[in-house]
């Protein structure tokens, strides 16, 4: 066996598996609510649309994005296939659990964790993703007065639409998109869909409380200069900020 | 402090052999001292089991001071008791209370199979030690002091990792019956000392590649182990363990050889 099949069928090669594609995955949370910060902007989804236009047909993003979708699913093998080897390493369970007594809950559960979150992916590409790809979602047509810069929206009936068009006619700037916000707005009246993705943005903030330093120690990084840094980054930026920033979109739209 | 006495009731694993399956056995242990360890404590339990004509339970213990790591007991769901930074043998029964009930297991994992009742095998520890824990250069003589220079820093941390006694409390501890701690900490030794540098690339190869052969889990960096262990190992072990494994597989030109 070569030594890099050797170094990655070892557990430790395995949890190198796992902490870089959390990595990796961690990083394109940031990009995503960055972007989808967009939902915020009182503009009818004009920038927003023009965004997931962007994101959907640039070469590179397209690349990154197919990384993306192997990330999650080799992420989640590869617990699966690590929780059933740490099973096996303890056949005959103990009587008594120490519970909190030596780790955090959210250490122990990872699993559960990751599992609610990938239900989640499942969901959330369903409901916006799948749509999208497949013009499950209604057309509209973005009108700029360039004199006056005022700028209209009007819903497009699916036969006059063809394909996301820019163009300009008698001082007035067309736009014509996929309406992606409009099906924001139309899944966040969903209650029980809000609640149950406010739910995984908890999980994902107890996911990655754990998750983000562990994926460090994983790596064998744990120089005394920067894990502090480590540390209030996977708290406070993958902890904190993050999961409320994302939980804030769905309860924005619920109670807009 | 004036001795008191106690009456407890203890669930004990109680085995056979390693083939028959076990179970719990509950017996009243009465009339004992809190001046106690928890070792003595047994002692005095088997010495009445002994009298009954009953099979004592069997469990490891060699020099009841703390630093030999023969001890072992999971006691109501920690490895060593409840006390932190102790071996079982260090433990006393003021740490429990008169009329409590006090579960006993074995360590439990694939690679500590029981061997009777609460002592089971920790060979595994010596097979991953005999894969590359050592440094195979002649010593000759005792060399003089300060001949070979090494900065307090380091020389210290090295001890703090030499410090582990090998008891298997971390696997014990933790939920996927790692043994990384140990590992790390009989890596960590070598690779931080001048003398463990020849062989620093081949030795963490070979003492992880046993490590996974006896069957071991994986770190999910609980940190129990680090909580549970009696003489204090850190976490940070394990992360040189990573960085040493990953480096000689990936960066350096040592292979293990059989």
């Amino acid at each position: 066996m070569s030594s890099f099949k050797e170094a990655f069928s070892s557990t430790l090669g395995k949890k190198l598996v796992m902490s870089l594609t959390g990595l990796f995955l961690c990083t394109f949370l940031i990009v995503h609510l960055i972007g989808n910060l967009q939902l915020f902007k009182n503009d009818e989804g004009f920038a927003f649309n023009q965004y997931a236009y962007f994101m959907t047909h640039f070469g590179p993003i397209k690349i990154v994005s197919y990384l993306l979708y192997a990330s999650i699913i080799i992420h989640a093998l590869y617990a699966l296939i690590l929780t059933l080897h740490n099973k096996k390493a303890r056949p005959i369970p103990y009587d008594q659990k120490p519970g909190n007594k030596n780790a955090a809950w959210n250490s122990r559960n990872m699993g559960i964790l990751g599992t609610v979150l990938l239900v989640f992916i499942a969901t959330h590409m369903a409901n916006f993703w799948w749509k999208f790809h497949n013009d499950q979602v209604p057309y509209i047509q973005y009108e700029t007065n360039i004199e006056t810069g005022q700028i209209s929206a009007i819903e497009m009936p699916a036969e006059e639409f063809t394909d996301y068009k820019e163009f300009s006619q008698d001082g007035v700037e067309y736009v014509q998109a996929r309406d992606l916000y409009k099906q924001v707005e139309f899944a966040f009246e969903n209650p029980i869909l809000v609640a149950f993705y406010v739910l995984a943005m908890v999980a994902l903030s107890f996911h990655l409380i754990h998750g983000f330093k562990s994926a460090f120690q994983s790596l064998g990084f744990d120089n005394k200069k920067w894990i502090p840094l480590v540390k209030f980054l996977g708290i406070y930026v993958f902890g904190v900020i993050i999961p409320i920033g994302f939980a804030a979109m769905p309860l924005y739209f619920f109670f807009k | 402090m004036s001795e008191t006495t106690m009456n407890l009731t203890l669930k004990i694993w109680r085995q056979k052999n390693q083939n028959e399956k076990g179970r719990f056995v509950t017996i009243e242990a009465k009339g004992i001292s809190t001046d106690m360890s928890f070792l003595e404590m047994l002692d005095v339990v088997n010495e009445d089991l002994t009298r009954k004509g009953e099979d004592p339970i069997y469990f490891d213990h060699d020099c009841r001071e703390g630093i030999c790591g023969m001890c072992s007991l999971y006691i109501n769901g920690q490895p060593h008791g409840p006390k932190h930074g102790t071996t079982t043998c260090q433990l006393h029964m003021r740490s429990f209370h008169d009329g409590q009930t006090i579960v006993i297991e074995p360590w439990r994992a694939a690679a500590f199979p029981v061997l009777k009742d609460l002592a089971v095998d920790r060979t595994a520890f010596d097979r991953i030690q005999q894969a590359g824990g050592y440094v195979s250069v002649n010593t000759g003589g005792v060399p003089d002091a300060n001949c070979l220079p090494i900065p307090k820093v380091k020389a210290d941390e090295a001890f703090e990792s030499a410090t582990c006694i090998g008891c298997g409390a971390c696997v014990a501890a933790c939920k996927n019956a790692s043994a990384m701690l140990f590992v790390s900490a009989k890596i960590s030794q070598y690779a931080l000392l001048p003398q463990g540098q020849a062989e620093r690339w081949s030795r963490a190869q070979a003492m992880v590649e046993q490590m996974d052969a006896e069957g071991f889990g994986a770190c999910t960096v609980t940190k129990a182990c680090e909580a549970e262990c009696p003489v204090g190992i850190k976490l940070t072990n394990i992360a040189r363990m990573n960085r040493d494994y990953f480096n000689a597989k990936f960066f350096k030109e040592e292979t293990v050889h059989h």
